[in-house]
């Protein structure tokens, strides 16, 4: 073995039309240690493996492996290498069984005949290597539990001579025991001389089982090869937070009086084995955030306010009438509407005009007998267009071909047609450029001062506490924290959010 | 004859994260002026919705032209047409119910059967001794009012049972045939009521009744689908059902409208169909699922929904219609026709697909 580290990153850059996903990244991985990728949602974490297992072409940088330039120019090559990823969401194939999915692509055969028993016994050993001998080959993987599943997608690695291991998030879906399992297999895995890259939120793991640290922050490396051992806690956070992009924030109103009736109520809302309890209060004018992290029950809290989801107890009042449960219709009806957190797959009708993305929710109001003024359409669509000012122009172009803040725009303007009374804004500005950024923010904040209860949700803490009026911090499916946006900084949100407690 | 906007080449944009590129040629039809916008490029003469129209026209066209070659005065005559067009009436006004399901992201198998169906119910010893009793129009009533139903049953199960519509309307096919048997005893029913043949059987202005109905329907149809809130939602439910959803429409209760609607037509083809062949018949509609799918996709309409065409499915029906002719009047069999008809489908989805490329790559 040489002594150069096993892989190394320089000035990784890659861009997306309008956004650039990585600014210059740097990373170095020994073989044999465990190195820890930390950052908040959308710092990069996700591009930044894609391009390892080359999902992404880099638009610039160099990747060296042992030392020596290397082209991952096509998934197969980067699996000839040894590096292997394990996604949040797993790729395996339900109906297929264990054996088969962990073979899938390299299958064992002879003479183009597969070999069954020869597959079963090597899935067999791998299965025992990872310590879970309990797993039947044969059974399908549909059948497994999340924990077992992935247990699975790893002996998938294995099966063929993985160098380098890429998790991400692999503790999302475990529980404590099976966490200490993945730890157990992740140190037998290192000292055989494989490197793990591991991607986690939660910093008390990254203590218990990293050996460095690379943060990453919009898009660059801010830190590289940190100590774990030798680096507090106070000092990831602030690594991890410290602004970069200058965020532009509209000025707050006049408080609202907080004994005004609230528009939105919600009270005791569940969903039964995502979130339960929540009680939220949104008054006209007010903007409430909710901060927490991804798969904290978020966006399902107001999904299921909204009537996407069916609560599965509580209710939710908009100006004192109780909504019928799981019913968007009556959601919409009582003037609620959402800006989805996937803007293209639940928000926007892609291949339609911008036009007929704004009319959608109102088109009562254009119609007569059924029959739409699509002209009268035009002539509105264009008036909120201009004052939001979507670029490019032109109400007939299809939705599709619009940048993500100007898609956003015409989401907004549709509720702005509306004129709804309850604002649900999840992630509103995901893909978003910074200068449409504030031009959101402004325009958010002028529908609050307009009369707008608005909720906002949000991975960013700075958006959150930016925005908002109160915020609201979730945790595992629970409201840990309520309070005025004034009284929290970032840092205690991200210990809220990370450890449940404040520091 | 603009249709509404459509996209060309949905299948093929690469994911490339939050971003598309915004700078893609489209077909502008009002442009805002304003300070920095940029000028719209026009695409291709063959890509917008006009050119896919002209595409199918020109291949009409071409099968007309090869009727002429072969067949002469007989081909081109007001009769030989007229009849061309009576033939295909029946199956038109199925199609354009089709392409609303289709439109709105489902299928409907069950459509030569519920016709079979209809015209059975219709045309009952029972149902024809009330009309002769009462009024013609009873037969008119049952016939749509079983299309009707048998659509809110494959509606219901579908959008509230959530089973596949391929499967819910595959049962359909099955069930509604075999109803018609029982209910027919498998024996072609004649229809005595003077009345109900007088109606379809008329002539207005030299076109035969059958010709016109099938046009109002496709005239209704197209404003059906793009002057109205219906076809608006039509078109949202079957692009994106979940963002439909979270915009307010009552997805479930849109869909059920739709199979409805082609249940409809269903009925109404019966009743065209039991005219034109004075008989209500179980073997009535054999196949027309195929020729209506089959019309309604070489018409342009997207097959996973979202986008529709009606001007397009009615030339589907006329290419389908006139090559059938084209080669009777030839005396070849049916079996030539039914390779022929293969060749151009094909041919057809492939061309569509190349100009879907082309307006997006450019």
């Amino acid at each position: 073995m040489t002594d150069s580290p096993l892989l190394t990153m320089r000035g990784i850059v890659k861009r997306f039309p309008g956004v650039l996903a990585l600014g210059g990244v740097e990373l170095e991985v020994r073989a044999g240690e465990v190195h820890c990728l930390l950052g908040q949602n959308g710092a990069g974490k996700s591009t930044l493996i894609k391009v390892l297992s080359a999902s992404y072409q880099p638009d610039e940088g160099e990747i060296l492996w042992e030392g020596e330039p290397v082209a991952l120019t096509t998934p197969q090559a980067s699996m000839d290498l040894g590096i292997s990823t394990i996604y949040q969401e797993l790729d395996l194939v339900d109906d297929l069984s264990v054996a088969e999915n962990i073979f899938l692509g390299h299958e064992l055969s002879r003479g183009g005949f597969s070999q069954r028993s020869e597959t079963i016994r090597r899935t067999r050993e791998l299965l025992a290597r990872l310590g879970h001998s309990e797993i039947q080959p044969t059974r399908s993987v549909g059948r497994l539990s999340p924990a077992a599943q992935q247990i699975v997608s790893m002996a998938r690695a294995l099966s063929q001579d993985t160098r380098l291991l890429i998790l991400d998030e692999p503790s999302a879906v475990l529980d404590q025991g099976e966490v200490d399992n993945l730890f157990r297999v992740i140190r037998d895995l290192t000292s055989e001389g494989v490197a793990i890259v591991y991607i986690s939120h939660r910093l008390e793991e990254i203590r218990q089982i990293g050996d460095r640290i690379t943060v990453l922050k919009d898009g660059s490396t801010v830190a590289t090869g940190l100590a774990v051992d030798q680096t507090p806690t106070s000092e990831l956070i602030k690594l991890m937070t410290g602004r970069s992009i200058e965020y532009v924030f509209p000025p707050r109103g006049e408080a609202v009086p907080a004994d005004a009736e609230p528009v939105l109520d919600v009270s005791g809302l569940s969903l039964a084995g995502v979130f339960s309890d929540v009680d939220l209060q949104v008054r006209a004018g007010e903007i409430v955030g909710l901060a927490g992290l991804v798969g904290a029950g978020r966006s399902e809290i107001i999904e299921t306010l909204y009537g996407a989801r069916r609560a599965t107890a509580g209710t939710v009042r908009v100006n004192g009438k109780e909504l019928r449960r799981g019913s968007v219709p009556a959601a919409v009806k009582a003037g609620m509407g959402l800006c989805p957190e996937e803007r293209k797959s639940q928000g926007l009708l892609l291949d339609q005009a911008v036009y007929s993305n704004i009319t959608v929710s109102s088109m009562s109001r254009f119609s007569r007998l059924g029959l739409l003024d699509s002209r009268a359409e035009r002539k509105r669509s264009t008036e909120l267009t201009e004052s939001l000012d979507v670029r490019p122009a032109g109400v007939d172009r299809l939705v599709r071909l619009l940048s993500g803040g100007n898609q956003q725009k015409v989401v907004l303007a549709r509720w702005l047609l509306r004129e709804c009374r309850v604002l649900l804004l999840d992630e509103p500005t995901r893909g978003v450029d910074v200068g449409a950024r504030a031009e959101i923010y402004a325009l958010v904040r002028s529908l609050a001062d307009s009369g707008v209860a608005v909720v906002v949700v949000s991975s960013e803490v700075e958006e959150v506490l930016g925005l908002a009026d109160r915020v609201l911090v979730v945790r595992e499916g629970r409201v840990v924290h309520v309070g005025p946006s004034s009284d929290i900084d970032e840092s205690r949100v991200l210990d809220l959010v990370m450890e449940g407690k404040v520091a | 004859m603009s249709e509404q906007s459509t996209s060309r080449g949905a299948e093929h944009v690469p994911d490339v994260g939050e971003v598309q590129n915004p700078v893609t040629p489209t077909r502008e039809t009002i442009t805002v002026e304003r300070a920095g916008a940029e000028s719209p490029s026009s695409g291709g003469l063959m890509s917008g919705p006009f050119g896919r129209n002209l595409g199918l026209v020109l291949a009409l066209l071409l099968i007309c032209a090869a009727g002429v070659v072969t067949a002469g005065d007989r081909f081109a005559s007001i009769d030989n047409i007229l009849t061309v067009l009576r033939f295909a009436s029946a199956l038109g006004v199925v199609a354009i119910g089709m392409t609303f399901v289709i439109t709105g992201g489902g299928i409907d198998l069950s459509v030569g059967a519920l016709v079979a169906l209809c015209s059975v119910w219709a045309t009952t010893f029972a149902t024809q001794t009330m009309a002769t009793d009462t009024h013609w129009t009873i037969m008119v009533f049952a016939a749509l009012a079983v299309g009707a139903g048998a659509g809110l049953v494959n509606g219901l199960v579908i959008a509230y049972g959530k089973v596949v519509p391929f499967i819910t309307t595959l049962a359909m096919l099955a069930a509604a045939r075999g109803l018609a048997e029982i209910i027919s005893e498998r024996r072609t029913q004649i229809v005595t009521v003077d009345g109900f043949k007088d109606f379809f059987g008329a002539d207005v202005l030299g076109v035969p009744l059958l010709v016109i109905i099938f046009a109002l329907v496709s005239l209704g149809g197209w404003v059906l689908l793009n002057r109205t809130t219906f076809g608006r939602r039509t078109l949202a439910v079957g692009g994106n059902p979940e963002a439909a959803r979270l915009a307010g429409i009552n997805v479930n209760r849109h869909t059920v409208m739709l199979y409805v609607l082609v249940g409809v037509c269903c009925g109404l083809a019966a009743l065209m169909l039991i005219s034109r062949t004075t008989t209500g018949s179980s073997t009535h509609g054999y196949m027309w699922e195929l020729d209506a799918i089959a019309a309604v996709v070489i018409g342009g309409t997207l097959l996973t929904g979202g986008r529709g065409t009606i001007v397009g499915t009615v030339v589907g029906v006329l290419i389908f219609a006139t090559l059938g002719n084209v080669f009777t009047l030839n005396n070849q069999d049916t079996s030539t026709q039914a390779v022929a008809k293969g060749l151009i489908i094909v041919v057809a989805v492939l061309l569509q697909q190349r100009l879907a490329r082309n307006a997006t790559s450019t």
